[in-house]
C-alpha cells in the first residue's frame, strides 16, 4: 500500500505540466539547541547522568503549481542526542502531494493531522503514531502515510482516510530518561493482524463550527497506536514486548466558546480484544483579559481525565485532576508562560510543569520547560519518572 | 429573502429620509449616524480584496520590530466581512493564520491555525481589546466598520489635511470593547476616516490613528497606504503599511473554511 502512496504522488507530478514561471518553492528550516538538566541521576541502568545535549534539525521545502491548485510538501526531521542512541533518530514529517478543488481536496502522502481541543491529553488524536523520543510534553508525532479526501459542505468538513502502513511508537533507548525499568525491545513486537504493520486502517471525520460550538465526530478501525506490553525473556535479560492490537473507536471533540469561557471536551469508546471501554478528558479555560490594565492575558484551566479501565489503563491520566495557568502578555516577544499541575485520584501522585517562551529578535525563540515528579505507588506509570525532574532550555533559530 | 429586500428598501427609504431631513433641524446624533451610514455606503460593493501589509512596531525608545501580514477579506451581505490573515514574519510565527467571521450584531467567529501543532485553535472574541501581534492595533481596531458596532454624534465641522472634514464621535455598543468613545474627522469630499482618537475605558486619550496616502480603487474605493498608529500613554506606536492591494479576485465563501485555514500560506 505504501507503494500505491508513492505512484499516486508520482503520478500526480507527472500529470500536472509544470510551466517554470508557474512554479512556486519556498525552503525554511528550523533548528533546536536543547540544553537538559535533571535534579538527579536516574532511577534505572545507564541513567547515571545529569545533563544532555541535544540538537534538532526541521527544514521544509514546499512547491506549489497548476495557479496554486497543487502543492508539494517535504519535511524530514533529524536529532541528534549526546545521550541516548536511540533518541537520535530521522523522520519523515511531512512528504504529501495535496490537490485543491472548490470543495474538495485529495491529501496524498506521508502527513500529520490533528484532532482535539484539550489541554492535557487528546483522546481522540488517533491518526498519528506518537513520537515518544522527542518528550513528555509536547506530543509530538510521526508521520503518517495517508490518503485523505476532505470534503467542504455546508453542513460541515467530512475527511476521509485510507491509512497504508503502520509506524510503531518510538522508544528512548537504555541510555535515556524518562522511559519504565524494563526497554522495549523493537525486534520482539507483534501484531494481532496477520497483516502486522501493513495491515490498512480507515477514518473518518465530520467537523463543523455552529454559532459558538467548534464540533468533530470520529470513526477509526486498524491497529491500536497504544500497544500493550508485555515481559519477556531475552537473552537472559527481562525486556517488554509490544503487542499491537485491532480496535475500533468512535469519538467527541467539542468545544464552546461563550465570552471568557472555553467549554472542551473529547469523549472516546473503544472497543478493542482486551477491553470495551469509554474515556473522556473535561474541562474548561476561563481568562481574564487586560488584567491590572495592562495588555496582558490570565487564563485559568481546569480539565479532569477518566478512563474506564481504571488503574490498569496503559494510559497517564486514568483518574486525574489538571489545572494550570496560562499568561500571555501579548508584547512583542509574544512571552508566555504554562503552570500547571496533574494529580492523579487513583495513585495521589503529582507532577507539576512549567514552560515559558519569548521571541528574541526577528529569528529566535527561547523557552524553558521543567517537570517535577512525585510518584511513590510502583504500579503508577508516572512513578518510573520519579528521578527524572528536569529543566530543560530550547533555543530555536529560524531560517 | 423577501426579508431582506424589505429591510433594504427600508435602509434605502431611510436614508432618503435622512437626507431630506438634514435641510431641516436635525439632531447632532442624527447627523452622525448619517455620516456614518454615508461612508458604509460608499465603500459597499468591493466584494473581495487581496492585500499585504508590513507592520512596523516602535517601542519608546525607537526600537524596531516588523511584522508581515497577507490578507484575504470577502465582503459578505447583510453581515460583517470575512478574512484570513497570513503570517509571514516574524519568522516563529510564519505560516500561523487567523480565520474571523466579523457580524454586524453579537461576538465574532475567530480561529487561530498553529501550523507546529497542526492545531487549529478557536479564539474568543472576548479579545477585542487586546493587542493584534504585540502592536499598537487591538483586534476591534482592524475589524470591518459595521453601523451596528457604534452609536454617533456629530460635532463640527474643522479643516483637515483633505480640506474640510466632519467631526464625528462613535460610542462603542460592545461592552468588551476597550473604548468609551472614538473621535472620527471624516472628510467631506470622499467619506474617509483619516484621524482617529482612541479614548479608554477611563476616557482619557489613549491613541490616534492616522490615514494616509489615500488611494482609490475601481473608480470608487479609498483605501490608505499608511496608517500610523501612535498610543499617547505608553509612548509606543506601530505604522501599517498597506501594499498591493487587489479587489475582484474572485473569491468567495468556499475561500473562509478551517481547510483553508489550515493550508493558508
Amino acid at each position: 500500500m505504501k507503494k500505491i502512496a508513492w505512484i499516486a504522488i508520482g503520478a500526480g507530478l507527472l500529470s500536472q505540466p509544470l510551466a517554470a514561471n508557474e512554479l512556486f518553492f519556498e525552503a525554511t528550516a528550523k533548528v533546536s539547541t536543547e540544553v537538559s538538566l535533571f535534579s538527579q541521576q536516574g532511577q534505572f541502568n545507564n541513567q547515571d547522568y545529569r545533563s544532555n545535549l541535544s540538537v534538532a534539525l526541521e527544514p521544509e521545502f514546499f512547491w506549489e503549481w497548476n495557479d496554486a491548485s497543487d502543492n508539494l510538501t517535504f519535511k524530514p526531521f533529524f536529532r541528534v542526542d549526546q545521550r541516548d542512541s536511540k533518541r537520535s533518530h530521522a523522520d519523515i514529517r511531512e512528504l504529501s502531494w495535496v490537490h485543491l478543488a472548490d470543495d474538495w481536496e485529495l491529501r496524498t502522502g506521508v502527513r500529520k493531522v490533528f484532532w482535539g481541543v484539550t489541554e492535557y491529553q487528546n483522546l481522540v488524536d488517533v491518526i498519528n503514531q506518537s513520537d515518544t523520543v522527542e518528550g513528555l510534553s509536547k506530543g509530538e508525532k510521526l508521520g503518517q502515510p495517508m490518503l485523505n479526501l476532505s470534503l467542504v459542505r455546508d453542513w460541515g468538513i467530512v475527511d476521509l482516510f485510507l491509512l497504508p502502513g503502520f509506524r510503531e511508537q518510538t522508544y528512548v533507548g537504555d541510555d535515556g530518561r524518562f522511559r519504565s525499568g524494563l526497554v522495549v525491545d523493537k525486534d520482539s513486537t507483534s501484531y494481532q493482524s496477520s497483516k502486522g504493520s501493513k495491515h490498512v486502517d480507515v477514518a473518518a471525520r465530520w467537523s463543523h463550527s455552529v454559532d459558538v460550538y467548534d464540533i468533530g465526530l470520529h470513526w477509526y478501525k486498524g491497529t491500536n497506536r497504544a500497544p500493550q506490553y508485555q515481559v519477556i525473556s531475552k537473552e537472559g535479560k527481562d525486556v517488554l514486548k509490544a503487542n499491537y492490537q485491532q480496535m475500533e473507536q468512535v469519538g467527541i471533540d467539542a468545544q464552546a466558546t461563550i465570552e471568557n469561557w472555553l467549554l472542551k471536551s473529547e469523549v472516546i469508546y473503544q472497543d478493542n480484544p482486551s477491553d470495551n471501554y469509554f474515556a473522556s478528558q473535561l474541562g474548561f479555560e476561563y481568562t481574564y483579559y487586560g488584567i491590572q490594565e495592562s495588555s496582558a492575558d490570565l487564563g485559568i484551566l481546569m480539565e479532569y481525565g477518566y478512563d474506564q479501565r481504571g488503574k490498569k489503563a496503559n494510559a497517564l491520566l486514568q483518574n486525574d485532576i489538571g489545572i494550570g495557568a496560562r499568561l500571555a502578555l501579548n508584547d512583542t516577544q509574544s512571552s508566555s508562560l504554562l503552570i500547571g499541575m496533574i494529580h492523579d485520584l487513583d495513585f495521589h501522585s503529582n507532577s507539576f510543569s512549567f514552560e515559558a517562551d519569548r521571541r528574541i529578535g526577528e529569528n529566535w525563540k527561547a523557552t524553558i520547560r521543567a517537570r517535577v515528579f512525585s510518584a511513590d505507588n510502583k504500579d503508577d506509570l508516572v512513578s518510573n519518572f520519579a528521578k527524572d525532574d528536569y529543566v530543560k532550555v530550547i533555543f530555536d533559530r529560524y531560517f | 429573502m423577501k426579508f431582506k429586500i424589505l429591510t433594504s428598501t427600508l435602509i434605502a427609504a431611510s436614508v432618503l429620509t435622512l437626507s431630506v431631513n438634514s435641510a431641516f433641524a436635525e439632531t447632532p446624533e442624527e447627523k452622525g449616524l448619517a455620516i456614518s451610514e454615508q461612508i458604509k455606503i460608499r465603500d459597499d460593493g468591493w466584494v473581495d480584496m487581496l492585500a499585504s501589509m508590513k507592520m512596523v512596531l516602535r517601542n519608546k525608545q525607537g526600537q524596531e520590530s516588523i511584522r508581515e501580514i497577507r490578507m484575504k477579506v470577502l465582503e459578505v451581505a447583510d453581515d460583517g466581512d470575512k478574512s484570513l490573515s497570513i503570517f509571514d514574519r516574524p519568522r516563529d510565527v510564519k505560516g500561523t493564520a487567523f480565520l474571523s467571521f466579523s457580524h454586524t450584531q453579537g461576538a465574532d467567529d475567530q480561529w487561530l491555525y498553529l501550523p507546529a501543532l497542526k492545531r487549529v485553535k478557536r479564539i474568543a472574541s472576548r479579545n477585542k481589546s487586546g493587542p493584534f501581534m504585540g502592536s499598537e492595533f487591538s483586534f476591534e481596531d482592524l475589524a470591518s466598520f459595521e453601523i451596528a458596532k457604534y452609536t454617533y454624534k456629530y460635532i463640527e465641522d474643522q479643516a483637515c489635511d483633505l480640506g474640510q472634514c466632519f467631526v464625528v464621535e462613535q460610542y462603542p455598543t460592545d461592552k468588551n470593547s476597550g473604548y468609551t468613545k472614538r473621535v472620527v474627522w471624516v472628510d467631506k469630499a470622499e467619506y474617509r476616516m483619516i484621524k482617529t482618537d482612541f479614548y479608554d475605558r477611563k476616557n482619557s486619550l489613549l491613541k490616534t490613528l492616522t490615514s494616509l496616502d489615500y488611494q482609490q480603487y475601481k473608480g470608487k474605493f479609498w483605501r490608505a497606504s499608511t496608517m500610523k498608529m501612535v498610543n499617547h500613554q505608553s509612548k509606543k506606536s506601530t505604522d501599517l503599511q498597506w501594499v498591493d492591494y487587489r479587489f475582484g479576485n474572485g473569491l468567495t465563501e468556499s475561500d473562509f473554511n478551517k481547510n483553508t485555514l489550515k493550508r493558508a500560506r
